[in-house]
């Protein structure tokens, strides 16, 4: 089944983030928002709900933490007690300053890797995967509104004419 | 314009009044002679046995003995605990004398670096910034005042290298101070001491001038002007620092080194500067006086605090992890007593304080706007600060025998309700809003 967009091209942060406010609050579902860099502030005025990768952050972090704990003890003290620098080699707790900078590598290690991982599938971006972008120039200076159409297409673009948008078109989306 | 309310006012004096009485009880019942001592140990529980092992720890911090064969004859022992004994209710004075002075520097130095680097977010907080910085004046007289009774006056030994000889002969030599004495002499570390203090009082002083002149100003003169003060008193600070950090507080332990104990103390000091302008803006906030502060405004001290929390645990770390590693008898002497001696819950706790606590508290974005929540973050990281400065002074100086009596408590309490009384004294004298500031609308739109 394919749907009817319409696409309304800006060359300006300030002014499209005004009309995605307007449009917005003149009722209209704005399905998607292409921009070259991220606007401050557009998820909100686009009622995206919150992100919630700092929660996987925090918990990714944790996650690497306890590896790095069991990681070390396993090879530092349990299986293979080393002598290095007549450091003490028969506690986990003893020998803890020497683990710490490994401890705090692993926990930032796992938080950044697990996290752009999770973003990439959250995004649905991986290998091979044809790009999305309707107009290529929103790669470079340009700005992107999607607006669902629902047999009001001269009303939209009015409005979107009005909010100051240079180029309007009408697209099927699959 | 603000009026300091009589309530805090007298609880500032009040706290002044029971401090000083604290102080005062501190130094009359600090034992005299020999005989105190013998007293002393009597009535505490602690063995004979206890007393010789700590007592060996301690040697290695005050070099005034410096073989170990002395320490076998007993009188010699009691001189050296009467020595620790006397020296309690002036260390007990110096640790809060110096943790609110370096605290209203570094006061001064974050408003420095908000101006260096033009932000747009603080110019509605350069009032408290200025206010917090008010007490170095009062503070490093103090200081000075303390610095030459301990010195010229002999009122103490808490700085144990005045009291040695670079003569191999005599009874109190020091081989340390065979090639240390150029620099820790008691003229050349006055002078130094001088220069420090003019230089804090001096910046303060013009940089505080020009704000107040920006509220009336016409053009941007006197902004500017402003702009170069602090980027140069950046700099001289940095330097200032490191030398009064070497001079104040590490000349205690004066057999040990550490070249990044400056950047420690700083990086103490310096999240006790922000969490004390949090606590202002908190304070004068919610009496109605900063009503173009918002919540935002929070959010970034709080996240200064986080930052400057883990700021100062890289430095801690990075400082002892190689000391530990390494294990040199002359650098362990200073982490001896600390980590495995008698100040060990103190030394452990001030880590649980200062890293794990603030780290937790304050992770999460939305407690940062909570102003009860900050304040209890702030209460704990101040609490923990003030133990690490009463950590880098009071083993050196009293050695293993501590208490947290009515000397600290009263010294604390005197400097704190100095310090509030100066501060908000201060905050009279000028609007507290920097209404000159060209970046002043954009700091009060400023949201998150």
């Amino acid at each position: 089944m394919s749907t009817k967009v319409i696409q309304a091209l800006y060359d300006d942060d300030d002014v499209l983030l005004k009309a995605v406010k307007e449009v917005r609050a003149a009722h209209h579902h704005i399905e998607e928002v292409y921009t070259p860099f991220p606007v401050h502030g557009l998820d909100k005025a686009m009622g995206l709900a919150g992100t919630r990768m700092a929660i996987t952050a925090f918990l990714y972090g944790i996650t690497g933490l306890s590896f790095a704990v069991w990681f070390l003890n396993y090879i530092m003290i349990s299986d293979w007690p080393q002598n290095i620098g007549g450091k003490p080699s028969f506690t986990f707790y003893h020998n803890m300053p020497a683990f710490i900078p490994v401890m705090f590598e692993m926990t930032v290690f796992f938080a950044a890797h697990l996290m752009v991982i999770t973003f990439y599938m959250r995004s649905k971006i991986w290998p091979f995967r044809k790009a999305e972008n309707p107009d290529p120039r929103t790669t470079d200076d340009k700005f992107l509104m999607e607006v669902a159409v629902d047999g009001n297409e001269n009303e939209l673009s009015d409005l979107l004419k009005r909010t100051g948008a240079i180029e309007i078109k009408v697209n099927e989306k699959h | 314009m603000y009026t300091f309310s009589s309530k805090l006012k007298i609880f500032s004096i009040a706290l002044m009044i029971i401090g000083a009485l604290g102080i005062v009880y501190g130094i009359m019942s600090a034992p005299k002679t020999t005989e105190d001592i013998k007293e002393m140990m009597h009535d505490s529980h602690a063995t004979a046995d206890e007393h010789g092992t700590t007592h060996e720890v301690a040697q290695a911090d005050a070099s005034d003995h410096a073989t170990a064969g002395e320490h076998a004859d007993e009188e010699a022992h009691l001189e050296h605990a009467l020595t620790f004994a006397k020296n309690r209710p002036w260390s007990a004075i110096y640790v809060p004398m110096i943790f609110f002075l370096l605290l209203s520097v570094c006061a001064l130095v974050f408003y420095a670096t908000q101006r260096a680097a033009q932000s747009g977010w603080s110019p509605v907080l350069f009032r408290v910034m200025e206010g917090v910085s008010s007490y170095i004046t009062i503070g490093s007289l103090i200081v000075l005042a303390f610095l030459i009774y301990s010195s010229i006056g002999h009122g103490n030994h808490l700085f144990a290298w005045m009291y040695t000889s670079t003569d191999p002969t005599a009874a109190n030599y020091d081989f340390a101070m065979v090639t240390k004495g150029w620099w820790l002499n008691i003229p050349g570390w006055l002078i130094r001491s001088v220069i420090y203090v003019l230089i804090w009082i001096g910046f303060r002083y013009f940089i505080v001038k020009n704000s107040r002149a920006e509220d009336s100003a016409s053009d941007l003169s006197s902004y500017k002007r402003n702009f170069t003060l602090s980027v140069v008193f950046l700099v001289v600070f940095l330097v200032s620092e490191l030398f009064m950090a070497f001079d104040w507080l590490m000349s205690i332990d004066h057999h040990w080194f550490s070249q990044l104990y400056p950047f420690y103390v700083f990086a103490s000091m310096f999240v006790s500067a922000i969490t004390t302008i949090a606590f202002v803006t908190i304070y004068l906030r919610s009496r109605g006086y900063l009503p173009f502060v918002n919540d935002s405004h929070l959010h970034d001290l709080a996240k200064f605090m986080f930052g400057f929390s883990i700021f100062w645990t890289y430095f801690w770390f990075a400082q002892f992890m190689l000391q530990w590693y390494a294990n040199i008898p002359e650098e362990t002497t200073y982490f001896y007593p600390r980590l495995v001696g008698t100040y060990q819950p103190l030394f452990i706790g001030m880590l649980i304080m200062n890293f794990v606590f603030p780290i937790l508290i304050l992770m999460n974005s939305d407690f940062k706007r909570v102003p009860w929540f900050v304040v209890l973050a702030g209460l704990i990281i101040l609490a923990g600060h003030y133990i690490d400065v009463y950590l880098m002074i009071t083993p050196g100086t009293v050695g293993s025998n501590w208490h947290f009596g009515i000397p600290e408590i009263g010294s604390l309490l005197f400097f704190l309700g100095l310090f509030i009384f100066v501060v908000f004294t201060s905050l009279t004298k000028a609007p507290l809003l920097a209404k000159g500031n060209p970046f002043l609308k954009e700091s009060e739109i400023f949201h998150y």
